[in-house]
């Protein structure tokens, strides 16, 4: 074996009648930061709780730093875990939080002192440290109980959907600090989120989730620029990918999708294998990979007309009917369009993502 | 734009509100104290309070009233010359069967069989309720089942067969044997009682107590317990008042000298030898309602607050 911090090989869970997870394998790298990324009902919380300990798997095996965990008890896998919650114990203070674990694995007093001491210093909970968990913002709690996995002095780190119950502002702070702790400390992360931001922003790899399956395990960048199916290529991205429906045809000696009379051409686009002409597929767009231009011409421009704009301080977003569709475009916060001003529409192929309209696969 | 950001000319001044201000409603809406709605909500309250106060006000008059002026048959006139005597007579002389000793004898044979029960009734059943929430054990559910079904089935079908189980346990008779009953009996409302509540109390403290390595007793004590704090008041006065004021079980399972004082109080009540003494048996009634009423009175803020934990939450 390679050395892989975390190992999930061939694991089933299924509470009676339903299965949650079927047959997944996943390998984590030392001081990976991987993000289990899906929509609610999808099995990451699951395997989260399969790799802590918290539930037990129904067959497959779990692996941590090499060792067959797969029946041993959470506190001796080597975790620390932060929950959505804070799950901070509401009768100690934030210093007796800490030292929980500590005092239940029985240290010796100055070792829990110097620890305490450490996450405390790492966090910034100094001033903390006396008070009860009631005392203490959103943040503050959520700071806790990262210090809490902290102090157990761990390899690996469990991140439950950490900042879901935080504010929009408060998230995106502490975002960029679990990021820090993660550069300095080295450990490996797991990080479970329906946050697609958090995910881009945090991950060495991403695994999108669906029905217990991992639809792609990539980098964000591959994730976000190559979606291996409509369901990842669909989650992934904020306004979401344009999406038409087409049959590949050939025009004058080059192939094109055709949607409702509207042509762009395939010449530019990476596909995996020969495109057959006459397949049924669905052509994915993101909204910042179309030019609004009035003077481009060429193949790939198409007329359009301004829907709805949105402006959005650094961008603005332009809704648009193409094709008898409607579709949304990206553009600098700067370049304001009415409603019903007729722009002109340059696609940029080279990026764009082209499926089966049955499989639903990149092809 | 400009002039809403302008200094506001009028600012300073007190009378440029009122040419700001049309005719007309403004401020608070005056409501009439006679208002219909007010005289339906107050007249209902009201009578509510006289229907249940008047019993009382009755016991208490007329216990420290002497059996002269009670024979004169004005029963809701306050007593004209105040004597406890009837209370003394109910705490320390009154009759029951063989015992000349009062209520006093019930009193604390109830305080020890109170005590007691409520004590392991609820440390029993708080574990229940928590290893039912938390722990999910293989037959959880089945276990839960047959205690709530236990809780339907009536009590009356179950006394002959509990004694003779106490009969062959050689416990029959005694406070100990009660003290069981009663345990038993309080268990399956206590289980569900601590089980809604320990479900309702965040999963993830569970999860980060196991991961911090805590096991069973650990986390109970250290973590549910002080959080649980409410639940317990409230099954310490379901349990303090039921047992309190049990008859049933008083009078099947034990013998007249353990006999609590509600058993005492109707031996008292319906003594059928000498002269009625409505004053004293008034009096023995409301010291032995006096235990349950004090609880009230002193929980009763508790108990609203620690139901409402149970139910709202989660």
């Amino acid at each position: 074996m390679t050395s892989n911090s975390v190992s999930v090989r061939d694991l089933s869970l299924s509470f009676g009648a339903v299965t949650v997870l079927d047959n997944l394998n996943i390998d984590v790298a030392d001081g990976e930061f991987l993000v289990l990324l899906g929509s609610s009902g999808c099995g990451k919380s699951t395997l989260l709780n399969c790799i802590a300990g918290l539930l037990d798997v129904t067959e497959g095996q779990i692996f941590i730093k090499e060792k067959n965990v797969t029946w041993e008890e959470p506190k001796d896998r080597g975790i620390g875990m932060v929950f959505q919650s804070y799950a901070l114990y509401p009768q100690m203070t934030v210093a007796g939080n800490l030292s929980f674990g500590l005092k239940v694995a029985k240290l010796p007093q100055a070792e829990i002192d110097k620890r305490v001491a450490r996450a405390a210093e790492i966090l910034q909970i100094q001033p903390l440290l006396k008070r009860k968990p009631s005392e203490l913002s959103g943040g503050q709690r959520q700071r806790v109980a990262i210090g809490r996995a902290l102090v157990r002095d761990v390899d690996v780190f469990l991140f439950d959907e950490p900042l879901s119950n935080l504010d929009a502002k408060l998230r995106s702070e502490l975002r960029v600090e679990i990021k820090r702790l993660h550069q300095s400390l080295k450990n490996t992360m797991i990080y479970v989120t329906h946050d697609q931001i958090e995910a881009l922003t945090l991950a060495d790899r991403i695994a999108v989730m669906k029905g217990g399956v991992i639809q792609q395990l990539a980098d964000p960048m591959t994730i976000y620029n190559t979606p291996e199916n409509l369901f990842v290529a669909g989650f992934i991205g904020s306004p979401s990918m344009n999406f038409f429906r087409g049959e590949i045809v050939e025009r004058d000696g080059r192939k094109v999708v055709s949607v409702n009379g509207v042509d762009l051409s395939v010449d530019s686009y990476k596909a995996r294998g020969p495109i057959e002409t006459g397949s049924q597929v669905v052509l994915g767009v993101r909204p910042e990979h179309v030019q609004v231009d009035e003077a481009s011409t060429g193949t790939d421009v198409h007329d359009a007309v301004v829907d709805i704009e949105e402006p959005m301080g650094a961008d603005n977003l332009l809704w648009l009917k193409l094709a008898g569709q409607t579709m949304s475009v990206r553009i600098a916060g700067a370049r304001r369009y009415a409603p019903g001003t007729p722009v002109r529409l340059s696609f940029d192929m080279g990026l764009a993502s082209i499926f089966d309209a049955t499989t639903e696969n990149r092809l | 734009m400009a002039d809403t950001i302008a200094p506001n000319p009028n600012a300073l001044d007190p009378n440029a509100s009122s040419a700001r201000l049309a005719a007309g409603p403004r401020g608070k809406k005056p409501r009439p104290v006679l208002a219909p709605r007010n005289i339906m909500l107050y007249g209902a309250l009201i009578f509510a309070a006289i229907y249940y106060l008047l019993p009382l006000y009755v016991m208490v008059v007329t216990s420290l009233k002497g059996m002269p002026e009670i024979r004169l048959g004005n029963i809701f006139s306050p007593p004209v010359e105040i004597t406890f005597e009837p209370w003394v007579k109910a705490w320390s002389t009154a009759c029951t069967g063989l015992n000349c000793d009062g209520l006093s004898r019930g009193f604390w044979n109830s305080v020890r069989i109170t005590i007691p029960s409520t004590v392991v009734s609820i440390a029993i059943a708080s574990v229940n309720g928590y290893a039912l929430a938390n722990w999910r054990f293989k037959g959880a559910d089945l276990f839960f089942t047959i205690l709530i079904v236990g809780a339907f089935i009536p009590y009356q079908v179950m006394i002959y067969p509990i004694v003779i189980v106490l009969r062959e346990l050689g416990l029959y008779g005694s406070l100990t044997g009660l003290i069981i009953v009663h345990t038993i009996f309080g268990m399956p409302i206590l289980t569900l009682l601590f089980r809604n509540y320990f479900t309702s109390l965040p999963e993830e403290l569970f999860k980060a107590a196991r991961v911090d390595g805590a096991g069973f007793w650990m986390i109970y004590f250290k973590i549910m317990l002080p959080m649980a704090l409410p639940i317990f008041v409230v099954a310490m006065i379901l349990q303090i008042t039921g047992i309190w004021n049990d008859f049933l079980f008083g009078v099947v399972f034990t013998r007249p000298e353990y006999y609590p004082m509600t058993v005492q109080l109707n031996n008292i009540v319906n003594s059928v030898q000498g002269v009625k003494e409505y004053n004293v048996n008034m009096a023995a009634t409301i010291l032995t309602g006096a235990v349950p009423l004090f609880v009230y009175f002193v929980s009763g803020r508790l108990f609203v607050r620690g139901i409402a934990a149970g139910a709202v939450k989660g």
